[in-house]
């Protein structure tokens, strides 16, 4: 099953997805390629207020269309690599690019736009309880400015297409953990994001909506999506292609690139 | 028409019109603009009542004579007519000098029981034309026991006591304005602090720091419409009290140490004025308070 047709995509954009897919098979050279670099980090280093570093001298590169696993033990510093990228926190040191912008001299009142190339799905989800699962997965369009009959039939066909035809109107709290996960992925979605970032997606569900779960990852990244998920599912992992990102300790220990069982 | 429609009620992304701090609001910002157009009311009423008394005593003058000199009355009413700005001097028979002071001595008077002094009413035109210090040097030459009073000394104390009453009323409505405010500043944090996971959603998503303050300033501007008609209405009402207090026979006694409340139509709009103003200060302190809050974020 296809997703549903981009809202409001462009004729800009529309190349630039194709650039992406043809942009795929080179992500293997990331290390070399900098200008491809959709998100880079140099010698970065993360600590809460005056606390110990949760993260120290990350050095990595993600190309356009790339996906990638982040993997690690609890407190490894997943989520905060994840909330850097996803400019929750700032780094206490090193340097981040994303999209092509330096974080350090990029403008606080630029920042908006960047992240509305990202797409998040949050561990907890994060959905809003009082907005209808409609209105939830609306939210980003509406903070871009988009409103109408448009947006709002776009928004029930990505919710039909996770499965929630029949909940358009409902609450989070009246909702299953699994159906408010497919909210908060299609929130993540809708605005058709450059990148995806989703912590611990499969948390909540079993093997087989696991897999699904991934396999919706995989058709977006075929789209030109650049994915990254931080899991600890190692069966999981071993089934889908992905570069592997493995955090020990706050510090980025192993990059490989591994074949998947499934294609 | 939308943007209207926002303010008079529309969807909110976050579900700010049940907070308990918002339900409040309006009775606050309605206290507020009660007491601010009671206090501005009576500023104005002050203001008007000064004005009419300083228009009264304008170009108005006494001359007070030792009685029992007709001749002299007559040369000194000579120099006053002959006095460049003067445009009438009378000399006030005995008959009228006894009701001046009836107020204090009581009707019924014979005005051959007193000995009193002789009054001249000295009316000027009021311009440049008149030269108080040669008239009070001219009557000195023709008359040393007259005495001229130009009325300031009864009437400067009570101008006095009306601009601090004035200055006291604009007080009022400056710390009435910086309370209401504060209040709307708390109420906002408390909002921000209740809301505070749906605003990390909405900041995270992409959304500007003005995009989450709309929802705010919207949602303040609301309360504090509802809140102001409230408090303008009971202020009008009040108003409405005093005025007709001020004209029924059976409370006119009570009323007569008031100043009169019959505003000018400036003074109706200065009132009226005070509904879009308390929607204003709510509307700006909310939005700043959100936009200085939202600057600690990443």
């Amino acid at each position: 099953m296809s997703p549903p047709r981009p809202v409001a995509l462009d004729a800009p954009r529309r190349l630039c997805h194709l650039r992406l897919r043809l942009g795929h098979g080179l992500h293997v050279a990331w290390g070399r390629r900098r200008h491809l670099a959709l998100v880079r980090f140099d010698n970065v280093g993360m600590r809460y207020g005056a606390g110990r570093e949760v993260l120290r001298d990350i050095t990595m590169r993600l190309a356009p269309g790339g996906f990638y696993f982040l993997t690690g033990p609890s407190g490894a510093g997943k989520s905060s690599l994840l909330k850097l990228i996803y400019l929750a926190e700032r780094p206490s040191r090193g340097l981040i690019t994303l999209f092509g912008h330096d974080l350090a001299t990029t403008p606080r009142r630029e920042l908006p736009a960047l992240r509305r190339k990202i797409g998040v799905v949050f561990q907890d989800f994060r959905l809003i309880p009082h907005l209808s699962a409609l209105d939830n997965v609306a939210l980003p369009l509406r903070v871009a400015g988009l409103r109408g009959e448009r947006v709002r039939n776009n928004v029930a066909e990505l919710l039909r297409w996770v499965g929630l035809a029949d909940h358009l109107d409902a609450r989070p709290a009246t909702l299953s953990g699994g159906q408010q996960q497919r909210v908060a992925i299609a929130r993540a979605v809708v605005s058709r994001p450059s990148l995806l970032l989703a912590d611990e997606p499969t948390g909540n569900v079993d093997e087989r909506g696991a897999e699904r779960l991934l396999r919706l990852f995989v058709e977006l990244n075929r789209q030109g999506t650049t994915i990254v998920i931080a899991t600890h599912s190692e069966s999981l992992i071993r089934r889908f292609p992905h570069t592997r990102l493995h955090l020990e300790g706050g510090e980025l220990t192993t990059t490989m690139q591994l074949q998947a069982e499934y294609q | 028409m939308s943007g209207l429609r926002r303010i008079l009620g529309g969807p909110l992304d976050l579900p700010l019109e049940r907070d308990g701090s918002g339900r409040f609001l309006p009775w606050i910002v309605a206290l507020m603009v009660y007491i601010a157009a009671l206090a501005l009311a009576g500023m104005m009423a002050l203001h008007g009542a000064a004005e009419r008394w300083q228009a009264a005593l304008a170009g108005t003058l006494t001359v007070e004579l030792p009685p029992g000199d007709a001749a002299r009355d007559d040369a000194v009413l000579a120099v006053l007519r002959a006095t460049p700005g003067v445009r009438r001097a009378d000399l006030l028979d005995k008959a009228a000098t006894v009701k001046l002071l009836e107020p204090w001595l009581g009707a019924g008077l014979d005005p051959g029981d007193l000995d009193l002094p002789r009054l001249i009413d000295l009316r000027t035109d009021g311009g440049a034309g008149f030269d108080e210090a040669a008239l009070a040097t001219r009557l000195a030459a023709a008359a040393p026991e007259a005495r001229l009073d130009d009325h300031h000394r009864w009437v400067d104390p009570l101008l006095r006591t009306a601009l601090a009453a004035e200055i006291l009323g604009a007080s009022i409505v400056l710390l009435v304005g910086a309370a209401a405010v504060l209040s709307i500043v708390f109420a906002t944090r408390t909002g921000l602090a209740i809301h505070q996971g749906a605003i990390e959603v909405l900041h995270l998503i992409g959304a500007r720091d003005t995009y989450i303050a709309r929802q705010f300033q919207w949602q303040a501007l609301r309360l504090g419409l509802r809140g102001g008609l409230l408090g303008l209405a009971a202020g009008g009402l009040t108003l409405a009290g005093f005025a007709a207090a001020g004209r029924s026979p059976s409370l006119a006694g009570m009323a007569a140490g008031l100043p009169r409340l019959a505003l000018t139509p400036l003074g109706w709009t200065a009132l009226a004025l005070l509904l879009p103003g308390a929607g204003l200060v709510a509307l700006v302190t909310a939005r700043v308070t959100v936009l200085r809050s939202l600057a600690r974020m990443p």
